[in-house]
């Protein structure tokens, strides 16, 4: 009989969005709990302790936390529709890659759609260099992942409707069709696929979401001067 | 062009010191593989063959097998270990498989960090990492409980990725003045165990002669 799977997420988080697009590729059921980050479960508390943070991928009982840790897990654990080539060269590329989108893609993105001024410009060029870097990777494949979605796909989907919708918010540009065609068309294959489609969370409530994040910063600005 | 030896044979690029390098070089040595080391002088210029095979980070190790480079530390340790699957280093079973990779991207993600700020700031800055880096060997001396090593009785994925890090103990100690056999000596025991294991002394620094270049690098940065 199979063990119930349990996912602890938010649903603006595009890292819980990761694991349920694995869940969904392979196929595997599981059962959604929506957090309050800013009033964590003690359930969450107690399979999370180290960071106490969302995802958490809980397995018949049993608590994985980090995403990509999370994604690795599903991919072992359900063999159905592999997000991970065979080939350890391959495998190590693949990983090579979502480790270079959450340590330098995603940060310096966030950090500069949140910034200003110089400090803005500074990461906004970095950003649109680090597509590119991704662009020449993906080069002509359909997915990262060659014909199918893989590791390096689920990991980039931030690029999906979280880029459009905090570019919106912050009144910048940085990942378009003009300046990254590839990944621009790349995003919208991804987006349209079935196992994803399901997973992303709506674009005006996201849009909503971060616009009062935005207004929330601000404010406290204000405050401050 | 590559040549001959990097072409068929492992080689790994890497900087004496560093804590990383070391890491592919006790999981090369846990499974008995012969390489070739490649010394990068990282504080000046970069070679040619490291810019060739790590564009995007220009930074080691990177191992390369039979022409074809890998970078990143764990992922070059996954990779090692995949390879050469006898001598595991990550567990069989799934679920233990993604605690050791947890727990090995926890080192990865707050060790070495709160380390470089141990060294490099003073005041409250310092004190404030001092506080962090107890907290996080704490952490990691309640994963590692009773057990022999971090793998149990067997050394495994996440003591390939702590131990280069024992060599910087005495540092970190010096710069925050505490002493990690009081505040966790479960690990400071683990700690002694795997430099008795000759793929880690073999390949890990004597931790005075790490001081010895941190000190150079505080005096670099005028941090007195």
């Amino acid at each position: 009989m199979a063990e119930e799977v349990k996912v602890f997420g938010r649903w603006t988080s595009p890292f819980c969005c990761r694991v349920e697009i694995a869940l969904r590729l392979k196929g595997v059921p599981y059962e959604y709990i929506e957090e309050d980050l800013s009033n964590k479960s003690p359930l969450l508390l107690e399979y999370n302790p180290v960071h106490k943070k969302v995802p958490v991928l809980v397995h018949g009982g049993k608590p994985i936390a980090e995403s990509l840790v999370v994604l690795e897990y599903i991919e072992e654990t359900w063999r159905r529709n592999p997000i991970l080539p065979e080939d350890p060269h391959r495998r190590a590329m693949a990983r090579f890659w979502t480790k270079f989108i959450d340590e330098k893609c995603m940060p310096i993105m966030w950090k500069s759609l949140w910034s200003e001024g110089e400090m803005q410009l500074k990461l906004m060029e970095e950003t649109k260099e680090n597509l590119s870097i991704l662009e020449r990777e993906l080069n002509s494949k359909k997915f990262f992942g060659g014909n199918s979605i893989g590791l390096v796909d689920i990991a980039a989907s931030f690029l999906s409707c979280w880029t459009e919708v905090l570019q919106e918010v912050a009144g910048i540009s940085l990942f378009g069709e003009a300046k990254h065609p590839i990944l621009f068309k790349w995003a919208n294959e991804f987006m349209s696929s079935d196992a994803v489609k399901v997973c992303l969370p709506p674009k005006d409530e996201l849009l909503s979401h971060f616009r009062a994040m935005k207004e929330g910063m601000s404010a406290t600005k204000a405050g401050q001067n | 062009m590559a040549t001959a030896a990097e072409k068929e044979g492992v080689v790994l690029l890497d900087f004496w010191v560093s804590a990383f390098g070391q890491r592919c070089r006790i999981a090369l040595a846990e499974k008995g593989v012969g390489y070739e080391y490649k010394e990068e002088n990282i504080l000046s210029d970069k070679s040619p063959l490291l810019l060739k095979m790590n564009p995007v980070h220009k930074k080691i190790p990177v191992l390369i097998h039979h022409g074809k480079p890998i970078c990143e530390s764990l992922i070059i340790v996954q990779y090692i270990d995949e390879v050469w699957s006898h001598n595991p280093l990550l567990p069989s079973n799934p679920y233990e498989r993604a605690k050791a990779r947890f727990w090995a991207d926890f080192v990865d993600k707050k060790v070495a960090e709160c380390g470089t700020r141990l060294w490099k700031l003073k005041g409250e800055a310092q004190g404030e990492a001092k506080k962090d880096m107890i907290e996080i060997l704490k952490l990691l001396e309640g994963e590692l409980g009773d057990k022999k090593y971090f793998g149990g009785e067997t050394f495994g994925f996440v003591d390939v990725a702590l131990a280069p890090f024992t060599a910087w103990f005495y540092t970190y100690e010096t710069c925050g003045k505490f002493s990690i056999e009081k505040e966790c000596p479960k690990l400071a025991a683990w700690a002694k165990r795997c430099k008795e294991r000759e793929t880690v002394s073999k390949s890990v620094h004597d931790p005075h002669k790490v001081h010895e270049y941190v000190r150079k690098l505080q005096k670099k940065y005028g941090v007195e």
